[in-house]
Order: C-alpha cells, then structure tokens, then sequence
C-alpha cells in the first residue's frame, strides 16, 4: 500500500488536499462554489483540444482554465455572476464535447479526466504539481490579508482602496492555476468537491481565519488519506470516497454548529435560578 | 428558391425518423427549460440549476446499473438533489451555495462509482460520456410520452406559482407579510426546477441542459423586462437555438473531418452564448445610459487608492 507507485499517489494526493483547503477556505468565505466547479470542469475542455493537437494535457489544461477565469471575470462585470460563471462553464463544455467527438479514444480519456487517474501517477509528474501548488499557496499568503478583507467585507475593503474586482479575478486566476495541475491527477470533479466540502465544514468549527485554514487544510488531507486506504482495499473509484467522506465532515460540522448553538443560547429564567438556588 | 432551401436544409432532414423525435424533444425541452430559467436566473439559482442536472445524471447512471428506465432515475434523483439541497440549505444566499457544493460533490463521487461499477458489469465505456454529454439522435420514441408529461407538470407548477414566486423572489420579507408561506414557495419551485432539468438532463445531457436553462433566460431578461413577456422570449430563443443547432449538426456531416458529424451539443451551446453576448450590443435605450454612467463613473471613484 506504500510502495513503488502508491508511494507517489500519497505524495500527489497530499499536495493536492493542501491546496484545495486554501484555495476552498476562500471559494467558501466568498461563496464562489460555482466557479470552484466550473473552472476545473471546463478546463477539461482544454485537455481534450490539447490531447487532439498531440500537446501536454496541462497546457490545454492552463489555457482553458485561466481563460474560463478570466471570462467568468469579464462577463461578471457586467452580469450577475452565478449567469456568467454558468455561460463561461458550458460554453467551455460546448467546446470539449466538440474536441471529445473528434478525438478517437474519448471514452477512457473522458472518464479519467473527470474522475482522475491518481493511481498512475508518474515521479515525473509530482515536481511540477509541487512547484505550481507552492506557487498557489505563495501567492495566496502575499495577498492574504487584502483577499480576506475583500472576502469578508467588500463595502470596507472598498473604502480602504483595496480594489474587490482586482482581488476576485487574482483569486480566480490562481485557482485557475492550481486547478490545471490538479485535474489530470484527482479529476475535475473531484478536486471541486476536495475544495468545499472540508473548508464548509472547517468554518463551522471555527471562526477565525487562519484556524479555519488550518482546520481544511486538516480535514481534506484526513479526506484524501482514507479515501485512498479505503480505495486501495475496495478496489471502488478514490472519486466515491472523497464525495461522500467530504459530505460527511460537512454534516458533522452542521451537528456540530447545531449543538453549540444549542448551548450558547440563554437558558431560561427558571433553569438559571434553580442552578444558582 | 427552391433549390436554395434545399441547400441550408439538407434533403432528408425532414424525413429522418431520430432528427424529427430530436426536434420534438428538443422543442419540449427548450420552452420548459426556458420558462423554468427566467424565475432561476431573476432568483440567482444557476448553480443549483447546474448542480440538479449533475446530480439527476447521477440517477441516471444508477439507474443504468440496476436495470432501471434511465428517465426514472433521473427525475428521482433530481427531486431527491433538490429536497436535500433545501432541507440541509441555510436560508441564506451563501449558505445555499455550500450547500448546493457539498450535494453535487456527494452527487458526482457517486456518479464515479455508478460509471465504474457500470463499466465492471457490462463494458460499456462509452455510456459516462454518453450521460454526461447525452445525444438527442439516440432518443428512444416510447419515453417521448413520459417526457412531455413531466415538461407540462414543471410548467404548471411554474404557472400556478408564478405571482407568489416572482413576489417571493424579489422580496422575501414583503411576501412573509402578506402570508405567503415563503418556504414551501421556495421547495415547490425547486421541485419544479428538478423536474425541468432532469428532464432535459436526460434527452440533451447535463451539459447543455444548463446552456437551455440559463442562456435562453439571462438573454431575454435583458431585453424584456416584464417577466412574463420575458418567459415567452425564453422559450423562443431556447426552441430557436436547439432547431438551429439540430440543423447545422445534421449539415456538419458534410464538414470537415470528413464523414463525421459535429455534436449537437457544441452548437446549441454556441447558438445560446453567442445569442447572450449579442443582447449586449444593442443600441443602448436612452434612460438606461445615464444610470450606466453614473454607476461606471461611482465604481471608478471606489476602486482608485484612496
């Protein structure tokens, strides 16, 4: 289970987590769920057109992506965003089927593209997830502060001067980045549900920031790491085990926020006197 | 003239069984999913329009394993998606997002194991793409009733709801006000929506049942602006685009590569987009240009450094 290839399965699947934990904590804080599944899904699209001119798959894979970023960028302006994202996401597709239909061997391409193929993963491989991820994770911690202020409170961080446009399309930029190198490993589907599941989850733990990143990070890796023990022994799609364990940490955390709110809330009078009494 | 029709229209366009249940589906599903799109685009609920279609495709797939007519199992996994979106949903807009995000992650981890454990059993490869995608050429005549059917429930309970909805759409507090029951509303119309998608889920895939939800909807409420005039101009723009798209993917054959038809799905999709971005440069009426200026000239203000 650790050896030979499986050893760099747990390498790739680990930088992976770390990533969509980051990149999650602030799709969720900025309630762009949508974009963090239309992005990987229809850089897909790009991986087909690479695969039929004879290119590197993450080319085809950064080229759709940034653009697909980009478009939901320039279309949002003037729409409403979850319209835009929508068009962007299907318009991409619109393209993939095309490139798909002329390609010859769709059909395993097609399912491992979207569901991953994380038990073939090359050494030669790991290096450039590795330098991109850190690159992602670097350009997320310089602009930490601005992104979250603009996250959180886009009217104060207008005041401030911090430009909310600016800040959404380097956010989207970078998870664009960090989607294209992500896809060919764990699938597009996947790393959408790597990425909102656990940071839904961390922030109903948690209110503060960074331990709320800490927390997704934590939780996607636990996700990623039984998913894989379970796979390996089942012989069942990692794709399954990442839905449904992600699925669950959320709900636990939903239990979790329920109960606290339960506790906190006043007691009533007659509870209160009887304990003083 | 004659001549000329029969050269945009490819002889035996007309008289090809599949193309003609494709236009009649497909014409089914344009209007349904354009009326149901204009309350989803004014209520911002792409994502769970998106995510309702993934998720009936998972149905779908399940369905496919057990035996199952694939159309039930997409509408019942389309109404189930839509019941535990709403049920673990918080009420506000952010939190139905997660929400939405974690049912459709569930929703296509299943769907990896439905596919796989479908690929174990029965070697066909080609059926994810085939879900995912869909093909309107390979539609079986005898589910044409069932989906006709379904399309016209959706549409009544849109008919039906549509004041209250529009109402609660708009102002939730002013429709708790005056007594409408503001929830049930709101799970009445995502069922509807459920219907809807997977409806077009199955016959066009999931893909361009988002493109026909949203495209159509987002491009009319830019020219209409009341929203029953802009329902009717939905479901114009969505039938439009699909015959378009049906007619040039049958021409394609004859494109470049040679024997090989364009899918169906790249066109509509096209037709959709291109249609929206067209809705932009018309000429801009005049009361709307002063407030456009005046927003871009306040947004210029508030981004520069202070």
């Amino acid at each position: 289970m650790f050896s030979g290839l499986m050893l760099n399965t747990w390498i790739a699947a680990t930088i992976v987590a770390v990533i969509a934990g980051v990149m999650g904590f602030f799709a969720v804080l900025r309630g762009q769920s949508f974009a963090a599944h239309a992005i990987p899904n229809g850089a897909f699209a790009g991986a087909a057109g690479a695969g039929l001119l004879g290119l590197n798959v993450i080319w085809g894979l950064a080229v759709f992506a940034v653009g697909g970023a980009l478009g939901i960028g320039a279309l949002g302006r003037r729409a409403r965003q979850d319209v835009a994202t929508a068009l962007m996401l299907v318009l991409m597709l619109g393209i993939g089927a095309l490139f798909v239909s002329f390609s010859t061997e769709y059909a395993e391409v097609t399912y491992s593209l979207l569901f991953g193929e994380v038990y073939g993963v090359g050494s030669n491989v790991l290096l450039p997830i590795a330098a991109l991820g850190a690159v992602s994770v670097a350009v997320i911690a310089v602009m930490f502060r601005p992104l979250l202020l603009a996250s959180a409170l886009p009217e104060i961080a207008d005041a401030r001067g911090v430009s909310t446009r600016r800040m959404e399309l380097c956010f989207l930029i970078v998870m664009a980045l960090a989607t294209s190198m992500t896809v060919p490993v764990v699938g597009a589907l996947l790393m959408f549900a790597l990425m909102i599941g656990p940071a839904a989850a961390a922030r109903s733990f948690t209110k503060r920031p960074g331990h709320a990143i800490a927390l997704a990070v934590g939780i996607a890796l636990a996700t990623v790491w039984i998913g894989i023990a379970v796979s390996y022994h089942t012989n069942w799609p990692l794709g399954f085990f990442v839905g449904v364990i992600a699925a669950g940490f959320f709900l636990l955390g939903q239990g979790w926020a329920a109960i606290r709110r339960h506790w906190s809330a006043p007691r009533p009078a007659s509870a209160l006197g009887s304990a003083t009494a | 003239m004659g001549h000329f029709f029969s050269y945009i229209v490819e002889p035996g366009l007309l008289s090809s069984g599949p193309v003609l249940t494709a236009l009649l589906v497909g014409t089914v599903v344009a209007v349904t999913s354009g009326v149901v799109g204009v309350l989803t685009v004014i209520r911002g609920q792409s994502f769970a329009g998106h995510s309702l279609a993934d998720v009936a495709t998972t149905g779908g797939a399940g369905a496919f394993l057990v035996g199952l007519n694939q159309f039930w199992g997409f509408l019942l996994a389309g109404v189930a998606g839509a019941a535990i979106m709403e049920l673990i949903g918080v009420q506000r807009r952010r939190g139905r997002d997660v929400a939405t995000g974690v049912v459709l992650g569930a929703a296509l981890g299943s769907a990896a194991l439905f596919l796989y454990l479908g690929t174990q059993t029965s070697s066909t490869t080609g059926a994810s793409f085939t879900i995912l995608f869909g093909s309107m050429f390979v539609i079986s005549p005898d589910t044409v009733p069932a989906l006709i059917a379904s399309g016209v429930v959706a549409l009544a309970v849109i008919a039906v709801l549509s004041r209250v909805l529009l109402l609660t759409s708009l102002s939730a507090e002013l429709a708790a006000a005056r007594g409408v029951p503001v929830r049930a509303v709101g799970i009445a119309y995502l069922v509807a929506l459920a219907v809807a998608v997977s409806l077009s889920a199955v016959v066009i895939g999931a893909v361009l049942s988002t493109a026909l939800l949203i495209g159509p909807a987002a491009t009319s409420l830019r020219l209409a602006k009341r929203p029953s005039l802009a329902m009717l101009a939905s479901a114009l723009i969505g039938t439009a685009a699909t015959w378009l798209g049906i007619l040039l993917a049958y021409d394609s054959y004859y494109w470049p590569p040679h024997g090989h038809g364009w899918p169906v799905s790249f066109f509509v999709v096209a037709l959709v987009v291109v249609g929206y971005l067209l809705s932009y440069v018309r000429r801009p009426s005049r009361d709307r240009r002063v407030p456009v200026a005046a927003q871009a000239q306040e947004e210029e203000g508030a981004c520069s450094p202070a």
